[in-house]
């Protein structure tokens, strides 16, 4: 089986037989980054661009590992030091790196829509890897691996998501996602920040973050960002902590095995506290392992029906 | 002795409410004479004189659009003052009002008298829109008595609202004294700041930022009360919600003299097509939802809403082929408008054709006090001759505008303006009618 789309920009259009096809292949790759010699030839002979327009630590890194992984060639754009401080347009950046004959694209954009926008402008495969608040397709996969590793089934799931709800690309792909799979999701966070006729995505939604963790399995806890304070959707970060961050104390309201999710970058003490992110119920850093692996089913499976010469190269 | 004649079954004169056959006889750039009955013969007619057989067409007086961005001065690759006039003609109008934004704004008497000199050969009539503030900066007011004297209609800031109260009130004031209406961009800009679409689900799944309805509401009641306060008549510009409908419809009951117009993409597109990341739907006011369309259809139907406008705001490639957050506001709407307009609401069966056409000419000239009067001897020959069961396909390719930003390409439409003659002359004949 393979993916029957050239693109990979959202989750909302995957259907749930799509979404387990790239966590199953996922495994596979998951088995190969825990071995001494991390390689496969997979993707030998393809170029990847990572077209970074925000700064990103975790993902920018997590796309390039997983490139080499499958042995593609990667080339690494970020805006800082591109001809789009002349003011060259995205549109003209994308069709001359393209002109050199690369294959694929990874993109990260502050635009919602900046990967569809790529799609009709270029001929490669792009892979969205954030665009402004809209998607984060590879970060819900990553997140819903995480979850199915440990729990087996994500059916019948409790899944909470925790903060900054409006801004975030993470909580809109993690609601798709988890939803598709069969979890039940509910959302949390200051009214402020939570977007307009949200429960239409399906979820319920909160404003008392006690009333919130009644019954959760997961909680997936997102980033506050301090510009959000200067922009007037909450007061002070020490009265969002006091209502919305997650300390042991707060958790007793979970259910039996819980786990905590955090995509980074944390705000340790603010939306977290650090004995929390650092509890033995926290898959953090396990997600960002199972990110690369994911990174790489992805590619994989966008190239998988390509008739190039790289096809040959086996995952074993 | 006429030089050009009209005749055809479906005659409509909103101007003096007449619906029935007629004959036109124009000579120079007037009407000589008007004979309320249909010549299916014309060949009594000596040979130097133009003929012109509409028979089930329909004849109405040349439609007006007040509400026009023409790009010149400033932006000539998008738009000049020729081009848009041929795409006005094109899409069935004789006549165009032209908003203040363009670079250098018009603020003063001299770019007045630049828009009208060029206008002069152009292929429609352009009547010209001022400013509130200097620069449309909303600072201090712009020498609003020197342009009246150069000619202006109106005033607006349009593409912003004049956030400050105050001055709203003084621009108010000080129209009323040269017996001009004031026109009200209505956007709360602390509300919509960022905002790129309609505030509703739609934008909560896409990740952008809302432009709520109430942002729009809050700016028409202000205006409206400011309007009661002092008097000076107020025209609501591109009116979009549900909220702002009431209110108007409030006011007019009220008897204030508050008017409207609303765009052919407000009553029909909704922000669900915003799943597309079509950078040609971007447009202030945003396109909203179907609960809003249903309001502004309803302002149509009941008279609260007066006329029809396009907003038409051309934008180069360059601007629009970019990433959604980057591009401009703005969609062009001439040679849409009349076809959108026969489409949704009067093949609907919403509006009859002769309200729809009141919208389009009556009810605009009568706002901004135009010089038209209908099939009168004496009066403007501008007239537009409608094929209301011509189907057609927007095509990129057919644009008159030097622009292609519309979101409606593609589009099947029913009824299009075939024969658009302005100051006596035909300005634009559809090609497949000789």
């Amino acid at each position: 089986m393979t993916l029957k789309r050239g693109h990979l920009l959202d989750l909302e259009s995957l259907t749930a037989e799509e979404i387990t096809l790239i966590l199953d292949t996922a495994r596979s790759f998951r088995e190969v980054i825990d071995r001494d010699i991390k390689k496969v030839p997979t993707l030998r002979g393809i170029t990847v661009v990572n077209l970074f327009f925000e700064p990103s630590t975790r993902t920018r890194i997590s796309f390039e590992l997983a490139e080499k992984r499958l042995s593609a060639d990667t080339i690494n754009f970020s805006k800082a030091t591109s001809s789009v401080q002349k003011g060259e347009s995205l549109k003209d950046t994308i069709q001359n790196i393209e002109a050199m004959r690369t294959d694929m694209v990874v993109i990260r954009h502050s635009s919602p829509g900046a990967a569809y926008f790529l799609t009709q402008c270029c001929n490669s495969k792009v892979i969205n890897a954030g665009d402004g608040a809209h998607s984060h397709p590879t970060q819900g996969l990553l997140d819903l691996f995480t979850i199915r590793e440990k729990y087996n089934i994500i059916k019948g799931l409790r899944v909470l998501i925790i903060g900054d709800i409006k801004h975030s690309r993470v909580a809109r792909s993690n609601i798709w996602g988890f939803r598709k799979l069969g979890a039940q999701v509910a959302i949390c966070g200051p009214s402020t920040l939570l977007p307009y006729e949200v429960e239409k995505m399906g979820v319920d939604v909160f404003t008392d973050l006690d009333e919130a963790l009644e019954g959760i399995d997961v909680l997936n806890i997102l980033r506050i960002q301090t510009e959000r304070q200067d922009a007037g959707y909450f007061p002070t970060l020490r009265e969002y902590t006091e209502l919305y961050g997650i300390n042991s104390e707060r958790l007793k309201r979970l259910n039996v095995g819980f786990t905590i999710m955090h995509p980074g970058p944390m705000n340790r003490g603010v939306e977290i506290t650090v004995d929390v992110a650092e509890s033995t119920d926290s898959v953090i850093l396990e997600q960002v392992t199972n990110g690369v692996a994911i990174r790489m089913a992805a590619l994989y499976l966008l190239m998988a029906n390509e008739p190039i010469p790289s096809r040959e190269g086996v995952l074993s | 002795m006429a030089e050009l004649i009209i005749t055809g079954n479906r005659v409509i004169d909103p101007y003096n409410g007449y619906s029935g056959p007629g004959t036109i006889h124009i000579s120079g750039e007037s009407i000589e004479r008007f004979d309320p009955e249909f010549i299916s013969d014309l060949g009594e007619f000596e040979n130097n004189v133009r003929l012109i057989n509409a028979g089930d067409k329909i004849v109405s007086p040349g439609l007006i659009d007040m509400h026009v961005h023409l790009r010149e001065p400033g932006r000539e690759d998008e738009e000049t003052i020729i081009s848009g006039c041929e795409a006005a003609a094109a899409g069935g109008f004789t006549a165009i009002c032209c908003m203040p934004n363009t670079r250098p704004v018009i603020d003063s008497q001299e770019v007045v008298r630049f828009i009208r000199s060029r206008a002069q050969y152009a292929a429609a009539r352009v009547f010209v829109i001022g400013a509130i503030s200097r620069g449309i900066a909303g600072q201090q007011l712009a020498e609003i008595g020197d342009m009246v004297d150069a000619g202006i209609v109106a005033i607006t800031d349009d593409g912003k609202s004049v956030m400050d109260a105050q001055l709203m009130r003084n621009g108010m004031e000080y129209a009323k004294m040269f017996g001009i209406p004031v026109i009200s961009h209505a956007e709360d800009m602390n509300l919509s700041r960022g905002g790129k679409v309609n505030e509703g689900y739609q934008a909560t799944v896409l990740g952008i930022k809302g432009i709520p309805s109430v942002a729009e509401d809050i700016i028409v009641a202000r205006d409206i009360y400011l309007s009661k306060f002092t008097g000076t008549p107020l025209h609501i510009a591109h009116i979009s919600t549900e909220g702002s409908v009431k209110l108007v419809r409030q006011a007019k009951e009220e008897g204030l003299r508050i008017t409207a117009e609303a765009t052919p993409h407000h009553f029909t597109l909704t922000d669900d097509l915003l799943k597309t990341f079509n950078t040609n739907l971007i447009v202030n006011p945003p396109i909203r939802t179907q609960r809003d369309i249903d309001a502004v259809k309803e302002g149509l139907r009941d008279g609260t809403i007066d006329c029809i406008a396009s907003d038409h705001a051309p934008h180069s490639p360059e601007e629009k082929d970019v990433e959604f957050m980057e591009a401009p506001f703005g969609m062009i709407g001439l040679e849409t408008s009349l076809g959108l307009s026969l489409t949704n609401l009067v093949h609907t069966g919403l509006l009859p054709i002769e309200t729809l056409l009141k919208k389009m000419t009556a009810q605009p000239a009568k706002i901004l006090s135009l010089p038209y009067q209908g099939f009168k001897s004496g009066a403007p020959a501008d007239i537009t001759i409608i094929d209301l069961n011509l189907e057609w396909k927007v095509d990129k390719a057919e644009f008159k505008s030097k622009s292609r930003n519309s979101p409606f390409i593609g589009y099947e439409l029913k009824g299009k303006a075939v024969y658009t003659i302005c100051k006596g002359e035909v300005v634009y004949a559809e090609s497949h009618i000789t």
